[in-house]
């Protein structure tokens, strides 16, 4: 039985202080949940008040209907996979997963069957007998997890278990948990700093700033809709223009006037004139031959990737913004020093408020 | 609102209870006698107040002279110990000598020996009968006595300079390769790299060794009890004052006590505020290269070595061999025989059983609670955590004789009537060799990852059955390394047993020093054989317990 859980008004102090600032969030029963945010945001701070390891100072935290804020940490019936792993070093791994099914007094014939059937599912009845000094990051990720998930708890909360794999296994490791995941259908609240491993392995992402929630949404909108500046630019890199709105039509149709130089008009959700940022993704601008319209500017630098080539732009008012450009879309690398004009569809940008707070487009 | 209200809740949990015990166990045996012993120095015999004792001290030179002398061996041991525990560290670590494992097993033997077999064993070498003395005496030279200045000095040197050799041998590994690289590569030569780089980064380390020799030698009372005759120095003076059958001053001894106490207290206080400030913190991922020398070379600096090394050994094998000697009375006679043993276990079977039954009482106690202690110290940290850790590592400071004293002082009457009793013994062994145990404790505790035992209670264990599921398990072989290095101090232990023992309740090293004063020197060696060999024995389990991970020192 999974659990659906609420988490209202949630804050945490340490002194003066605020590690987690007024969270509230509804995570659905089932649902993969990823807490993102850069370190010291609150993100580990709130998964340990929701394990039980922190307390919590103000709000209240539900697992369905039931209230846990006083609950102690060993009777929350949460599932834990931690940053280290947190193998229990003197208990090989039959024992290690068996832990806290001995502690709920389960029958030891049980014990046996589920423990293998958790080993099986995370691919590591081989190992049942290996002290954890014999096993490698990947094999303890696969003991944490299935440590964790064979108590079949209500709510499985993993804190950054990937950070200590190299990066060929936490890609391998991250479709392992989303696929186990999927098919126990466990809420799962995830945390992680990694952008890249929260828009493949989440249903949603709650990003989180200096101990406040910045966007809740999914993946796809998180990238592409992204609600302030914070969000815009910790998710993948956007190139942030100042430019001013200097006419809004009754159809919130604005004139936007670029400082780099580039004036055009685009609708608005936000009936608002003065200064604006806008921020274009490095693969949304388009490059084009000096003479088009467009943001006049000189290529700097330019690095081949492979299946794309990063540029980065001088434009004419100093400013430097990088530009990405598809190798099967050109024939040849343009050269450091070639004038160039960049354009871009209206539709792929964002517009936000001058404090970059508030999205406006 | 009702996450507060918990807070307020009084909880007498599994902790709290183990912390309130501490509490009143130090209070009682600790605290409160240091008081007594605090009271006494400072009133009459009609308890008024009175400072009369700290002036005869000061004013009169029987006493004073006792400070002086404390502070003169110990300096000058201090001394000599660096000056032979750094060279040999430095060619062991650095160089290619052979036999770098006997050196490292026998210094480390000498350390842990019985503290007054080295002046027992120099006197049957060096002293009025002496082997050495008689067999110059007979090709007519006369060697200078041993007793004295110059005695204490040379066993407390032979005894403690290990504390340098394994300190500083231990810091010279740990530094990596790519320091004294770079100072080459930016242009320094040998002697240079060695001042400016080397030196500098083991100087906190073999300050820590000094303060190690300092306090060890300021607070032994064996070595000059039994070789300093009459050269007194503080601690001896003590158990005089005290225990004199003829106008033994318990008030004097009380002033005297406070004294000693003051001045392990400042050298202590001195190392944690100069020396403990830079530490620097440091894991070879390459350790220093080793140098390979010819053949000749290799030869010398391994004879240098093991010279000092044998030198250090020494009294266990004289100690070994002369209790095989026939004995006629109090002198060696020609032959081999085991005269000396069958007069031990015929005389005095009780004493060797109460050595091993106390300390083994001792140790049991000191291990489940240095092992609770540590635990609120590391994870239940708050303002009487912290009061209690000072009050535990209190006894650092405070030498055998002085808590043997303090303890008479405190439960010579009802309704804590301990003197003479077992049971005062062991108190006194587990409150000196607790602090060993929780300091080593502590150190494991804190290599352990906080999340294992969060991964437990996450998993449904309460959080005290996760200590002994989880933690006290993986804290055991740590903890049962350090505790048997408290066994062996235990079993050897001396200054607070010769204080503290009663017609039933003397323990070995008791009786050798009895037998040593009364001449026996067969049976006090036979006696000094049995710990010696306990000893020995009690290493190799060490080793075999903490497959080389946890240091002797």
């Amino acid at each position: 039985m999974s659990y659906n859980v609420k988490i209202c008004n949630v804050i945490k102090r340490y002194g003066d202080f605020t590690a987690v600032n007024d969270v509230s969030l509804d995570i659905k029963e089932g649902e993969f949940f990823t807490l993102l945010g850069p370190s010291g945001c609150g993100k580990t701070t709130l998964l340990r008040m929701i394990a039980g390891f922190n307390s919590i100072d103000e709000g209240k935290i539900f697992f369905g209907d039931k209230l846990i804020n006083n609950i102690d940490a060993h009777k929350r019936d949460v599932g834990m996979v931690f940053q280290n792993y947190a193998i229990f070093p003197h208990l090989n791994v039959y024992d290690n997963v068996a832990y806290g099914l001995k502690a709920r007094k389960v029958p030891k014939d049980e014990i046996h069957t589920r423990v293998m059937e958790a080993l099986k599912t995370v691919q590591i009845e081989d190992l049942k007998n290996r002290k954890p000094s014999e096993l490698s990051g990947g094999q303890q990720q696969r003991v944490a997890l299935a440590r964790a998930i064979v108590i079949k708890p209500g709510v499985l909360l993993m804190d950054e278990p990937l950070s200590n794999l190299d990066a060929k296994l936490r890609i391998q490791m991250r479709t392992v948990i989303r696929k186990l995941q999927k098919e126990l259908n466990i809420t799962t609240i995830y945390v992680t700093h990694d952008q890249e491993e929260a828009l493949a392995i989440s249903d949603r992402i709650a990003i989180m700033n200096k101990g406040r929630l910045m966007q809740v949404d999914k993946p796809t909108t998180i990238y592409q809709k992204p609600e302030n500046i914070f969000v815009a630019g910790f998710i993948g890199t956007s190139n942030f223009i100042d430019g001013t709105v200097t006419k809004i039509d009754g159809d919130m149709t604005a004139n936007i006037k670029l400082n780099a130089g580039l004036e055009f008009s685009m609708k608005l959700k936000k009936n608002i004139t003065g200064p604006v940022q806008i921020s274009i993704r490095p693969e949304q601008f388009i490059i084009k031959d000096a003479n088009e319209p467009g943001i006049s500017g000189e290529i700097q630098m330019y690095t081949f990737l492979g299946d794309f080539v990063a540029y980065e732009v001088e434009l004419s008012n100093g400013q430097t913004v990088n530009v990405n450009e598809y190798t099967k879309d050109i024939e040849f690398v343009r050269p450091i020093g070639e004038k160039v004009s960049l354009t871009f569809d209206t539709n792929k940008i964002n517009v936000f408020t001058q404090d970059g707070t508030e999205v406006v487009s | 609102m009702t996450a507060k209200a918990g807070k307020f809740k009084l909880r007498f949990d599994f902790w709290s209870i183990v912390k309130y015990t501490a509490i009143v166990l130090l209070i009682v045996f600790l605290v409160y006698p240091t008081f007594r012993l605090f009271f006494l120095s400072i009133s009459d015999n009609k308890g008024g107040f009175t400072l009369k004792y700290f002036k005869t001290f000061f004013t009169k030179a029987y006493y004073y002279r006792t400070l002086k002398n404390s502070f003169a061996t110990s300096g000058i041991t201090t001394v000599f110990a660096i000056l032979l525990g750094v060279p040999m560290a430095y060619i062991t670590t650095r160089y290619n000598i052979w036999l770098k494992k006997t050196i490292d097993i026998l210094v480390i033997m000498s350390l842990m020996s019985p503290p007054f077999i080295g002046a027992y064993s120099w006197i049957v070498l060096l002293g009025r009968n002496g082997f050495v003395t008689k067999l110059f005496e007979k090709i007519g030279i006369t060697i200078p006595p041993i007793y004295g200045f110059g005695g204490i000095v040379l066993v407390f040197t032979l005894k403690y300079f290990p504390y340098v050799y394994l300190y500083v041998s231990g810091a010279l590994k740990s530094i990596d390769r790519s320091l004294e690289e770079a100072a080459e590569n930016l242009g320094s030569g040998k002697l240079r790299r060695i001042l400016t780089i080397t030196l500098p980064v083991i100087m906190p380390t073999l300050g820590a060794s000094a303060i190690m020799v300092f306090m060890s030698s300021l607070a032994d009372f064996g070595t000059p009890m039994l070789i300093g005759e009459g050269y007194k120095v503080l601690p001896v003076l003590v158990y005089e004052e005290f225990m004199s059958e003829m106008g033994g001053n318990a008030n004097m001894a009380g002033a005297l006590s406070i004294i000693v106490i003051l001045c392990s207290t400042t050298v202590l206080l001195l190392q944690k505020y100069v020396i403990s400030r830079k530490n620097y913190m440091m894991n070879a991922t390459r350790p220093p290269a080793v140098i390979e020398v010819s053949k000749g070379k290799k030869l010398l600096l391994t004879s240098l070595c093991m010279f000092v090394t044998i030198l250090a050994f020494l009294p266990q094998v004289v100690v070994i061999v002369t209790s095989f000697i026939k004995t006629n009375g109090p002198i060696f006679v020609e032959g081999f025989s085991l005269g000396s043993y069958e007069k031990i276990f015929y005389k005095i079977p009780k004493n060797i059983a109460n050595t091993f039954i106390f300390s083994f009482i001792a140790i049991a106690i000191i291990v489940v609670f240095g092992m609770l202690l540590s635990y609120l110290f590391v994870k239940r940290k708050s303002k009487t955590t912290g009061m209690l850790d000072v009050l535990v590592m209190l006894p650092y400071v405070i030498p055998g004789a002085v808590l043997g004293v303090s303890m008479l002082v405190a439960f010579n009457k009802p309704p804590l009537m301990l003197s003479g009793t077992a049971a005062i013994m062991i108190i006194a062994y587990v409150i000196r060799k607790m602090p060993h145990t929780v300091r080593s404790s502590t150190a494991i505790l804190y290599q352990i990852d906080p999340s294992i035992e969060e991964a437990s209670i996450n998993l449904g264990v309460s959080p005290m059955k996760t200590f002994f599921k989880i933690t006290a398990p993986m804290m055991a072989p740590g903890v049962l390394s350090g505790a048997i290095l408290s066994w062996i101090t235990t079993i050897n232990e001396l200054s607070s047993s010769i204080m503290l023992y009663g017609g039933k309740t003397a323990t070995i090293s008791v009786s050798i020093y009895t037998e040593v004063v009364r001449s026996n020197y067969g049976t006090a060696a036979a006696l000094a054989s049995i710990l010696t060999v306990t000893t020995m024995l009690s290493l190799v389990l060490f080793n075999r317990v903490s497959k080389g991970k946890v240091s002797v020192v």
